[in-house]
């Protein structure tokens, strides 16, 4: 018997600990601030109208909920368990993301922070952190490693339309890592008028609690939906894990359902032996960005460059919750390579008419591994925790296809 | 008496010389700034991600590790200047994860066999101290903390609790190497964190001329000096040290000769 605690629902404990995963690793300057933070969230969080208004922007401006879809010819072409689709991909600007981003900028609102900065990878959170900021009237800059500004066109630009400014960052490996970095190094010099609004369940205490919580509405929903549809809890849970939040989002409402098996799907890139940005199949604990979790590094804990076909997934670490969920051995991790992805892309979009984000279809191609295994009584939810409108390009490319 | 301690007791606020290890010929720099005087010497270890610098140190950086640098190498360097130089202070200045990945003892006791006095970590603020500071106190190595513009008086306590060697004033609220802060703000930000602590109190972020330190050095115990010696090192590359000693002299004069003046 291994020693779980009662509940799997009750972390962090009040210093931001998941386990031996997460803390507050920041320096002197926004020490301070970050306690800060805490404080209003606590407050947040025991206020009605606070909640209110946090439901009615995500019904009536994000759309929620999200439809949980029966994925019906998916489910016969694989020949085993059940598939149902949560349909995040459906929300306003096209992804989980947007959850996210209406909680933290109603904090924002609540601290009396005038200006707003986040980071970026492949757009999609600087998307959905421009669109909140242009909703609040806020002034908004999104910092983004110039490797992606380059990759990423049509979302930069999305960004400047919903009147972001966009930075791009040109230290280290001019990506996510360093835009992170670059958001970091900008808010220890503003702290006392700006909000940082961190894309993922990733970055200092109380930020991987506070981004799972306002994510958590697409687990309440999916086992509400499921119930409503089966009469059951499914019988597995699948989604893709970059820094972690669309996963925790949809797990943490089952993770004391010992009979639901739970299963995040890390980008495996060119394979675990090539690049690649599987932080638990290949990485080590270690302290990045504010917390300590499983991190792509190397002997001296210099860390390493990510690689997927996924801009969202290319992150050398990740959320320190789910380290503590692999450690435990609550949540099984399974890497997806860049190819597997692809076809699952296209596979899904052929039979169903979703078009997936590249980072959904890592989820997707797991479910092709795994449903067939199981008999055609078990259910399984995939969180579509996007659509891969903005990944044509990456798409095209991949299959040699000029546009 | 220790290393720090015996500097301090100087009655003369001290230089405190910052260089990232690795970059350009470390051991004639850290020669160079002995040489020119400074009292007590900074040595960056390098990482990817140096969250909290700003530009020249984040090249240094990179420098640094594009030609290899290693943790082995840093403790290496640092050996060897202990050997050349037996009364300096030395601290290794850097960032959690190299400093923690084969565990805080592991580290801890490297440092007390290269002769280093005294570790800074940046983002290791006092509440995740179980995860170096024990270690390096058991070792004899004194955890250099961090006061900066946002430390309020609530939290002062705590971040002098097992704090060692001097108190780094980190004068603005930024990163490294960018703005100053105003003389008014730095002469009562010490005031208030000497009437807190015994330890000599150190002041950097921003500090490039001899005017500014000199200024700087009629309050405080000492004046940290880095990026501008991080530009010097840029420009000359491993040919810095004569630069590196000249630049090094005017600061020290300057600095130690600040409170005759005043007085
Ligand atoms: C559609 C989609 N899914 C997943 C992710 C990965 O992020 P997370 O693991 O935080 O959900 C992203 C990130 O950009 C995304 O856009």
């Amino acid at each position: 018997m291994t020693d779980l605690p009662n509940s799997l629902r009750t972390q962090p404990d009040e210093r931001g600990h998941f386990g031996q995963f997460g803390g507050r690793y920041v320096a002197e300057t926004l020490m301070p601030l970050i306690l800060d933070l805490e404080r209003h969230y606590r407050a947040a969080q025991q206020d009605n109208a606070f909640k209110a208004e946090f439901d009615d922007l995500l019904k009536n401006y994000v759309g929620r909920p999200s439809p949980l879809w029966f994925a019906q010819r998916l489910t016969e072409h694989l020949g085993g368990a059940k598939i149902y689709l949560k349909r995040e991909d459906l929300n306003h600007t096209g992804a989980h993301k947007i959850n996210n981003c209406i909680g933290q900028i109603l904090l924002a609102k609540r601290m009396g922070k005038t200006k707003i900065i986040a980071e970026t990878g492949a757009g999609q959170h600087g998307v959905a952190t421009a669109t909140v900021a242009a909703l609040f009237g806020l002034p908004c800059t999104i910092f983004m490693g110039a490797v992606d500004v380059a990759r990423q066109q049509p979302n930069v630009f999305r960004m400047k339309l919903l009147g972001a400014e966009v930075v791009a960052v040109e230290s280290g490996a001019k990506t996510l890592k360093d835009a992170m970095n670059e958001a970091l190094r900008h808010w220890v010099a503003n702290v006392h008028d700006t909000f940082y609004i961190i894309g993922t369940v990733a970055g200092p205490h109380p930020y991987p609690e506070l981004v799972r919580d306002f994510q958590s509405v697409i687990g309440d929903e999916a086992r509400a939906q499921i119930l409503e549809a089966e009469g059951r809890l499914p019988d597995m849970l699948i989604a893709p894990v970059g820094g972690g939040s669309n996963a925790i989002g949809l797990f943490h409402p089952f993770l004391d359902d010992e009979s639901v098996e739970i299963v995040g799907v890390e980008a495996a890139g060119e394979g675990l032996d090539g690049k690649h940005a599987a932080s638990l199949a290949g990485g080590r604990p270690g302290i990045l960005h504010g917390n300590k979790t499983y991190l792509l590094q190397d002997e001296d804990g210099q860390i390493t460059e990510a690689h997927s076909i996924s801009a969202g997934l290319d992150y050398p670490g990740i959320g320190p919750e789910h380290s503590w969920l692999h450690e435990i051995g609550r949540v099984r991790y399974e890497p997806v390579t860049d190819a597997e992805a692809l076809a699952s892309f296209q596979k899904l979009t052929k039979l169903e008419g979703i078009i997936p984000a590249l980072e959904s279809a890592h989820a997707i191609a797991a479910a092709e591994r795994i449903a067939p295994t199981l008999g055609k009584d078990k259910i399984i939810i995939v969180n579509c925790s996007g659509r891969g409108d903005k990944d044509i390009f990456t798409v095209a490319d991949a299959l040699g296809v000029s546009l | 008496m220790t290393r720090f301690a015996a500097t301090f007791a100087k009655p003369r606020p001290a230089l405190v010389a910052f260089i990232t290890g690795g970059d350009g010929d470390t051991a004639a720099n850290l020669d160079a700034l002995v040489s020119g005087g400074a009292d007590v010497i900074e040595l960056g270890m390098p990482f990817t991600d140096p969250m909290a610098d700003g530009p020249a140190i984040q090249a240094a950086n990179l420098r640094s590790l594009a030609k290899g640098t290693t943790t082995a190498d840093l403790f290496a360097i640092a050996a060897a200047f202990r050997q050349r130089h037996s009364d300096t202070p030395l601290v290794l200045m850097g960032y959690a994860n190299p400093m923690t990945i084969r565990g805080p003892e592991w580290f801890a006791d490297e440092c007390a066999k290269a002769g280093v006095d005294g570790v800074i970590c940046v983002d290791i603020p006092s509440e995740e101290d179980a995860e170096l500071g024990p270690a390096l106190r058991a070792a004899g190595v004194d955890p250099i903390r961090l006061a900066t513009p946002t430390t309020d008086a609530a939290r002062l306590p705590d971040v002098l609790n097992g704090a060692g060697g001097f108190l780094y004033y980190v004068s603005v609220a930024g990163i490294t190497g960018l703005q100053q802060a105003a003389q008014a703000s730095i002469e009562g930000a010490v005031a208030r964190l000497k009437a807190a602590t015994d330890l000599p109190v150190a002041v950097g972020f921003g500090v490039r001329t001899p005017e500014q330190a000199a200024q700087i050095a009629k309050v405080a115990d000492g004046v940290v000096v880095g990026s501008a010696f991080i530009d010097i090192i840029a420009e000359h590359g491993d040919a810095a040290a004569p630069h590196v000693e000249a630049f090094t002299r005017t600061l020290a004069d300057a600095i130690h000769s600040a409170k005759e003046i005043a007085a």
